[in-house]
This record gives structure tokens, C-alpha cells and sequence, in this order.
């Protein structure tokens, strides 16, 4: 079991609920005080069907509900070595809570640097409503393998 | 959310974004609200176990920064991509300030995009993020 393994490994497509408290919390774990963020009827009044979720909300969504750092400790790759490398997130439309998404994710690529102490693993996922595209995801996660443990 | 986009050029800065020093309530706050239950960020026994002196800022709460800069300057239903590479790691009670400037507009799909170089310094001069963005400017 490694993180090279990895590679290829997909998850099972799933729905993701977007909570109406969860966007909240996450607006003000960021210090957001736009109220669209955080109040159901300002959101409403600024044309919104629910409370906006801010830009990076989904990759939470994804991350916990994908248990990514689970699937990486299961396949042995320590976690507390892991460190976020880069992220993109690309946008088709707003997400709101209400919003019910299908998620599918999927380890597209693995690499490693500096005769393997440092590896590479990038994930690539999807979030759809109704067939049709809401955002895309990527991330480079980085182990950094011989870090003190 | 008042920017007039149609003034919006290349060499264009954003207004920039200046947050109060990280607490490790944040990060607690943060861990819970973003799903990111990593203990490196909210527990100093696991972070000193790996190597650090201090438990250090969430990556994605400092992306989260960049995503209010951008929607503070223009409505979210404009932002068509958001990145970031994560250059350095974000000391807890760091102080980043997250700034953006316009270095090309192009027309893509039909409408006229601004892409943004964004980052992320702290108060010593450390960069923590280095990234873009794309907005819709019409």
C-alpha cells in the first residue's frame, strides 16, 4: 500500500447536500460578513434562492465527504506528512444551500521528486446538478516522506 | 460589490484585503466549518510530532481569503476560476494580506474575462499563496 497505489483510484459517485448551517458556519470561520453569506433573507432580497456559499465552500464538502485524508491513511500514506500543494477550482454556476450535487472524484495523477521524499498525488472531482456541470476541483497533494514523526 | 468593471484594465489592483492576525480559534472554527479535521491545525502535541514548532493556518483558509478579495470587488456569480500554489505555511497569529492585480483581459466564451494574479504576505514579507483568478467583467 502506497501513495503511488493510489493513482487511478476513484470514488464512488455520491450526493452531497449543501446545509444551510454549514454555509453559515463556513462564512464566519472566514471572517465573511456579507449577510448573502450568512443570512437566509438578505440572500433572498439579492436575488438568491438560499444563502450564497462562498467560492472554496465546496472543497470541504468534497474533502469530508470523500474522507480523502481516510482513504490516504489507509493506503499508509501518513497524513500528517501531507501538505496542500496547489488548488484550482473551476465555476459553471453559484452554489446554494439547498442545493442537493452528485460528486465524483477521482486520484488522476501520481509523481514524485527528489528520488522519492517527496511525492506527488493530484485529484481531480466534479460536483453536477442534473447532468450539468456546478464546479471542478483539482489538487496537488504533497508527502513529504523522512519529515520527523 | 460596486466595482465599475468597465474602468477595469490591465495593471488594475484590487482593493486590498487585510485580515486581523490568525487565532487558533479560527483554526478550530475553520476545521469544523471546512470539514479539514487534519490535527496539525488545531492541535499543538500532533503538530510538534511532526515537525512543527506550532499548529499552522488551514491552506484553505487562506484560499477562502482570496475568494473574499475577489467577491468584494465583484458579485460571485463573476468568478469563473480561482487557483492557488501553496508557497508557504501560515504561522499561527500571522497577519496575510491577500492582494490581486489585472494582468491580461481576454475575450473567452463570449464575454470579456480579467485574469488576476493574486497573493498572499504576511507581515514579514513571506508569500504565502501565489495565484489567479478569472472574472467576468461584463
Amino acid at each position: 500500500m502506497s501513495a503511488e497505489s493510489l493513482k487511478g483510484y476513484r470514488w464512488p459517485e455520491s450526493t452531497v447536500d449543501v446545509e444551510r448551517g454549514r454555509v453559515a458556519m463556513f462564512a464566519n470561520a472566514i471572517g465573511e460578513t456579507d449577510p448573502v453569506y450568512s443570512d437566509v433573507e438578505a440572500a433572498r432580497g439579492a436575488g438568491h434562492p438560499d444563502l450564497l456559499a462562498p467560492p472554496t465552500f465546496v472543497f470541504g464538502l468534497d474533502l469530508e465527504h470523500s474522507d480523502t485524508l481516510g482513504v490516504l491513511e489507509a493506503n499508509g500514506v501518513d497524513v500528517s506528512s501531507v501538505l496542500h500543494g496547489e488548488q484550482r477550482f473551476t465555476y459553471h454556476r453559484e452554489v446554494h444551500a439547498g442545493d442537493q450535487l452528485t460528486l465524483t472524484a477521482e486520484f488522476t495523477d501520481y509523481f514524485a521528486k527528489k528520488n522519492g521524499a517527496l511525492e506527488f498525488l493530484v485529484r481531480r472531482s466534479q460536483l453536477t446538478s442534473g447532468g450539468e456541470l456546478v464546479a471542478e476541483m483539482e489538487s496537488v497533494s504533497v508527502i513529504r516522506n523522512g519529515a520527523p514523526s | 460589490m460596486t466595482t465599475d468593471t468597465a474602468a477595469v484594465q490591465v495593471g488594475t489592483q484590487l482593493p486590498p484585503l487585510v485580515i486581523a492576525p490568525i487565532s487558533r480559534t479560527t483554526l478550530a472554527l475553520f476545521a469544523g466549518a471546512s470539514g479539514d479535521h487534519n490535527a496539525i491545525h488545531i492541535d499543538i502535541d500532533a503538530a510538534r510530532a511532526a515537525g512543527f514548532e506550532d499548529v499552522f493556518a488551514h491552506g484553505m483558509l487562506s484560499m477562502a481569503y482570496l475568494g473574499r478579495l475577489i467577491t468584494s470587488w465583484v458579485p460571485q456569480s463573476r468568478l469563473r476560476a480561482l487557483s492557488t500554489r501553496f508557497t508557504s505555511i501560515t504561522p499561527v497569529l500571522a497577519e496575510p494580506t491577500c492582494t490581486g492585480t489585472v494582468v491580461s483581459i481576454d475575450e473567452i466564451d463570449g464575454e470579456q474575462r480579467a485574469t488576476i494574479e493574486l497573493a498572499i504576505t504576511l507581515a514579514d514579507g513571506t508569500v504565502t499563496l501565489a495565484g489567479e483568478a478569472v472574472v467576468a467583467l461584463v
